[in-house]
């Protein structure tokens, strides 16, 4: 638990001593910024739907950003040798780092809230769609991170991490998209995986616990394979 | 605990990587309190074994025993334990010194106050003070060197695993480096990997020679030097009138000669090389065989065969001639 803990704090502190976190964390805030905004003001409604509706979508750019780095990075200098050898086990490298991946996302979340402030000045807000509109992004976020934190275990490049993390977290947003081009058997099970039909009970304001369930199975199964990746390097 | 305790058992290690064997039957002992210099030309598969000892990577085949514990059964126990330094001392590169030593520290579970008496002591040891508030890589190779010395000797472990500690390094800072080594082999277990020779006659008490996954070679540099070195002697006489054909034969005959060589000298001169067994001084002998023909001896030297020169032949070699 110690060393989760003192990975965790490494990896957060290291977004912070480079230029990665201010960077990202600015582009996205602006970027939702406007892409809110400038829409918001053409309609008369004061709610944050387009908001919950557009971060996801910023969200498959901005997880695998934040979460190329981890593992490639470390397999390519040779830290990881070094991080592995020493008495931690791999669970904690790898909770460690999903951990403060996790955390810079929750950070910029919390970063968005003015804006949610800005619009309640405008005329009534209703919070509860908002509240759940933010639990949903909190776990579609981990989800995308556990993508990320996957592909970064894949490899030792870091483009490569990002692209693939890219392409998967894609599919998984928008795979609902395609529905109708697939035989009616199959629709139930690809509806089910698509994040965005897990995501819109959230932003009615109720988190269900099926869809929890489904995040946080989601989550376990990429962890556990980038788990299996740290841990192929000991297979005979 | 004996002074002389086993502290690393290694049998028939044998590492594939696919079809490339980069192990291959290795065995060695390493004792308490001793240093041991491990040796090889490049791609010998010396990290290879490190990574192995680390428990970093599993083996194919074989045994591996460090500090008492087995390599399968117990890798987290090992880790405790050793002390390790990968080749080129990868550090993460935003941190600075001391706030490295402190993350090892934590993550190999030290209270707050063991981890600053530890950190005095490395910084002492390491020759560090300068540095502890610079960040990694912003450091020289031979501070990020000694810094990857501090980390490994961080939690006082009773074996460490030192992988080129000085590859790469000005000869001012592989003295100091050496310097540090040959202190710390004093209280713990030392294996340091090298293809440098003066390395491991500077600190090593104890070499193992492998090339191409094998074990050529083990014992201290002057067992090998009198197993497998042996003594060079350089014979110059002045060209006699008559035949020169029986003077290999000659020389050939005294007890403790192993080979005659005829190597070309100046016009009136004749040079032969002699090799000879290292224990014996067989000067007086090929004298006085000089001596009985009549021939003219104009020079004598004997000299031993050096480690460079064993390495060499060992590992140049194609199988490694005379191996085991």
């Amino acid at each position: 638990m110690g060393a989760m803990l003192a990975i965790w704090r490494r990896e957060f502190r290291s977004y912070f001593n480079s230029p990665v976190a201010y960077f990202v964390i600015t582009v996205f805030l602006a970027l939702v910024g406007i892409m809110f905004f400038v829409p918001f003001f053409a309609q008369d409604r004061v709610s944050m739907r387009s908001f919950f509706s557009l971060v996801p979508f910023l969200f498959v750019f901005f997880a695998p950003a934040v979460t190329m780095r981890l593992i490639a990075e470390e397999r390519r200098s040779g830290t990881l040798e070094l991080l592995i050898t020493m008495p931690v086990r791999d669970v904690d490298v790898i909770l460690g780092k999903y951990a403060a991946a996790l955390s810079l996302l929750v950070v910029a979340l919390f970063l968005t809230l003015p804006y949610a402030i800005t619009i309640s000045f405008f005329g009534p807000l209703d919070w509860g769609p908002v509240w759940g509109g933010y639990l949903g992004l909190f776990f579609m976020g981990g989800a995308f991170i556990a993508i990320g934190l996957m592909t970064s275990s894949w490899t030792e490049n870091q483009i490569v991490a990002f692209i693939v993390a890219l392409f998967i977290s894609m599919l998984f947003l928008m795979v609902d998209r395609f529905i109708v081009f697939l035989p009616n058997s199959l629709a139930p099970w690809v509806e089910y995986l698509s994040f965005t039909s897990h995501f819109s009970n959230a932003a009615r304001g109720m988190m269900d616990s099926r869809d929890v369930i489904f995040y946080l199975s989601f989550v376990l199964l990429c962890l556990f394979l980038a788990f299996r990746s740290l841990e192929s390097r000991r297979w005979r | 605990m004996s002074s002389n305790e086993l502290m690393i058992e290694v049998k028939d290690l044998t590492k594939s990587y696919g079809p490339i064997r980069a192990l291959d039957g290795v065995s060695f002992e390493v004792r308490r309190g001793e240093v041991l210099g491990f040796l090889g030309p490049n791609g010998a598969g010396k990290t290879t074994t490190m990574k192995i000892l680390t428990c970093f990577i599993a083996p194919t085949e074989g045994q591996v025993i460090v500090g008492g514990m087995d390599i399968y059964k117990n890798p987290l126990e090992i880790r405790r334990n050793v002390g390790y330094l990968p080749e080129n001392a990868p550090l993460y590169p935003d941190m600075l010194v001391t706030e490295y030593l402190d993350f090892v520290g934590v993550i190999r579970g030290m209270s707050r106050a063991d981890r600053k008496a530890a950190a005095d002591r490395v910084i002492e040891q390491c020759g560090l003070d300068e540095v502890v508030y610079q960040e990694i890589r912003t450091l020289s190779k031979g501070y990020r060197q000694r810094a990857g010395l501090a980390q490994a000797m961080f939690h006082n472990p009773q074996i460490l695993i030192l992988d080129e500690p000085t590859s790469g390094l000005d000869p001012n800072q592989i003295a100091e480096i050496r310097g540090l080594i040959k202190g710390i082999g004093k209280e713990h277990t030392v294996i340091l990997s090298t293809h440098h020779l003066a390395e491991v006659q500077a600190t090593a008490g104890r070499v193992v020679i492998i090339n191409k996954g094998k074990r050529v070679a083990d014992g201290t540099p002057r067992e090998l030097e009198r197993q497998r070195g042996g003594a060079l002697y350089e014979v110059v006489l002045r060209r006699p009138a008559d035949g020169t054909d029986e003077i290999p034969a000659v020389f050939e005959r005294i007890d403790g000669v192993d080979a005659v060589e005829k190597v070309e000298g100046a016009d009136d001169e004749l040079v032969f090389a002699v090799t000879g067994h290292a224990d014996k001084d067989v000067r007086s002998d090929i004298f006085g065989a000089v001596v009985d023909k009549g021939w003219v001896l104009l020079g004598l030297v004997r000299r031993q065969v050096d480690l460079e020169e064993i390495f060499r032949s060992l590992t140049v070699a194609e199988t490694g001639k005379g191996v085991e």
